[in-house]
């Protein structure tokens, strides 16, 4: 592109006067008539969903609307969301743990915080699921104490057991318990290898002006590296709250009684409504997703808020 | 690790070790794999000394630096700085490795200042600098927070406090990192080519500071490609080359008449 600055090597007429170039373009523009036929296809099929979605007797609208508030289903949308919320809680924990232990060094702990993410990520949630809320079968009564005491007690002749605190397995692992294990567990798989993303991504220096500053490993990730992961670490979080609150339909199979989607498919198979409760196990999941994608984009704005403002002025020679 | 008992293992206890020097390397080597970074290094720095390293890309000068405040482990070598063996403790000609909190506690002592700054971009101005006092001495925040309004009027930056790290310029970073090392009043300051990823024209706002700050008697081991600030503000002049230390000597002196062949090339080069 030539500014008008330029030396002109052409003729004195060649050269763009200012007046004649500022002038705004007016061109026909381009045509897509391709396109106009797409939508107006789309158009009709829309309009024949919607006409559907109207004069099908089998979505029942208005027992859907009557039932969809009703109190159990209410109690559970409240299941629901203090299980994706107790579920995303241990799962970020553990992630911290699992991901600081992936990064720590020590062969025994890295080997563990990779076995554990292999088993986690490898087995299906729903199966997660059904495996837990059948965890009884392998234990009657669950105990603290120390370990393997039916084997050295004996042998140091001592009698009775270690056990300090037992409790009936099946008190214990009661459906919602089951559930929230099996899906906080998964998701301590998932958030470790997030997390370690986030601790990875920040810049070596960060640690090294921190230890440098005389403090100790524990300070450093506290105050330096783990907040400066947290801006990569966020948005993969808030999808797997999302995915996470999507998932606590899958406690229905431990199964968890008292859950949205197991309350409302009862009503739906009680009254022959299948489809329409359906649905509103449908609308109920929109909604509340909807309400946690507006949470999200507030939390990453608060977080990319030291990216703002003036970009430093480094010379970007790597020495 | 160590077979070797010579006299200078005693020094630990204090004795033999000059009572001036505040850093004493004795025989640094560092690896990184095959590849040997320091091949023997033996410098002492006097209290209150500015010694200036120079030398030429790859030469080893950075790593020794780093060896000082135990950012990098040395392979054979003892480094001392205010008479403590640095990351080890010697017992009966043995050596036991401190732990994290025993060199974090050392490190306390000893200001860095890096090429890149390396501030914390989510804390302000004020929050880097009050966060290792507050944080590791455990001062309480106000007196953090008054100490830390003084050194940025000292580094020429009243008026920045709040401001995020990226706001400022590369100049203004830079004295906002000599500003945090000094918030933990050490006595010692190791500035690793603290004006090398700065504008031609900021450089010298860093260099003022540095003057000023030697002035006031700091002990400072400046990693430098400044021949001019080594000249004016160094009291001690070290040519490194290849991972050992081909030339020491005072700052104009070796920069006028150099007696290696290396350092006379690597000065027509430079200067």
């Amino acid at each position: 592109m030539s500014s008008p600055t330029e030396p002109s090597t052409g003729a004195e007429t060649a050269t763009p006067s200012p007046g004649r170039s500022a002038d705004p373009v007016t061109a026909v523009p381009v045509r897509y008539p391709e396109r106009w036929v797409a939508a107006g296809v789309i158009l009709v099929l829309a309009a024949m969903f919607v006409h559907m979605l109207f004069t099908n007797d089998a979505f029942n609208w208005p027992y859907m609307w009557d039932n969809m508030f009703s109190p159990p289903v209410v109690r559970g949308v409240w299941i629901t969301l203090s299980a994706t919320v107790l579920s995303m809680v241990i799962g970020v924990v553990l992630g911290v743990l699992l991901a600081v232990m992936r990064l720590s060094g020590n062969p025994v702990l890295v080997t563990v915080s990779w076995m554990y993410t292999w088993f986690f990520r490898g087995v299906p949630r729903l199966v997660l699921a059904v495996l837990f809320g059948n965890l009884a079968i392998l234990y009657s009564t669950v105990a603290i104490g120390l370990p393997f005491d039916n084997y050295w007690m004996p042998w140091l002749g001592l009698e009775g057991d270690a056990r300090f605190f037992e409790i009936d397995a099946r008190t214990l692992l009661s459906g919602y318990t089951a559930g929230l294990l099996a899906l906080s567990l998964s998701e301590g798989a998932y958030m470790a290898e997030i997390i370690r993303a986030g601790l990875q991504s920040v810049d070596k220096g960060q640690t090294e002006a921190a230890q440098a500053l005389g403090m100790s490993r524990t300070k450093v990730l506290s105050r330096i590296t783990l907040p400066q992961a947290m801006r990569v670490v966020i948005p993969p979080t808030g999808n797997e709250t999302i995915a996470m609150l999507k998932d606590t339909a899958l406690l229905a199979y431990v199964p968890v009684t008292i859950e949205l989607f197991y309350q409302l498919q009862a009503i739906g198979t009680r009254s022959y409504q299948i489809f329409p409760m359906l649905v509103a196990a449908c609308l109920w999941y929109l909604a509340i997703t909807s309400v946690l994608m507006v949470g999200q984009y507030f939390i990453e704005r608060r977080f990319n808020r030291s990216e703002r403002g003036v970009r430093d002025r480094v010379v970007g020679g790597t020495h | 690790m160590s077979q070797t008992n010579e006299p200078v293992l005693e020094t630990d206890e204090g004795t033999a070790l000059p009572a001036d020097a505040l850093v004493v390397a004795e025989d640094v080597h560092k690896s990184f794999g095959r590849l040997e970074v320091l091949k023997g290094i033996d410098l002492e720095v006097k209290r209150g000394e500015v010694m200036c390293i120079v030398g030429p890309s790859g030469s080893g000068k950075s790593t020794f630096l780093r060896c000082v405040n135990h950012l990098e482990k040395l392979s054979s070598g003892r480094l001392w700085v205010n008479g403590e063996l640095m990351g080890y403790r010697q017992k009966r000609g043995r050596l036991y490795e401190l732990r994290d909190t025993e060199i974090a506690l050392q490190r306390s002592d000893i200001g860095m200042v890096f090429q890149r700054f390396n501030l914390f971009p989510h804390l302000t101005v004020l929050g880097n600098i009050i966060e290792a006092p507050t944080q590791v001495k455990k001062k309480s925040k106000a007196e953090a927070v008054a100490l830390g309004e003084e050194l940025l009027e000292r580094v020429g930056l009243p008026d920045k406090a709040n401001a995020y790290p990226e706001q400022l310029s590369g100049g203004q970073q830079q004295r906002v990192a000599i500003a945090r090392a000094l918030a933990m009043e050490p006595s010692l300051m190791l500035f690793d080519e603290p004006t090398s990823a700065l504008d031609p024209e900021l450089v010298g706002e860093v260099l003022d500071v540095m003057r000023d700050l030697a002035e006031g008697g700091m002990t400072m081991v400046v990693v430098t490609h400044e021949m001019g600030f080594a000249r004016e503000v160094g009291d001690s002049l070290v040519f490194m080359d290849d991972g050992m230390v081909v030339e020491t000597g005072v700052p104009a002196d070796v920069l006028r008449d150099p007696q290696h062949e290396r350092t006379r090339a690597f000065l027509s080069k430079v200067l």
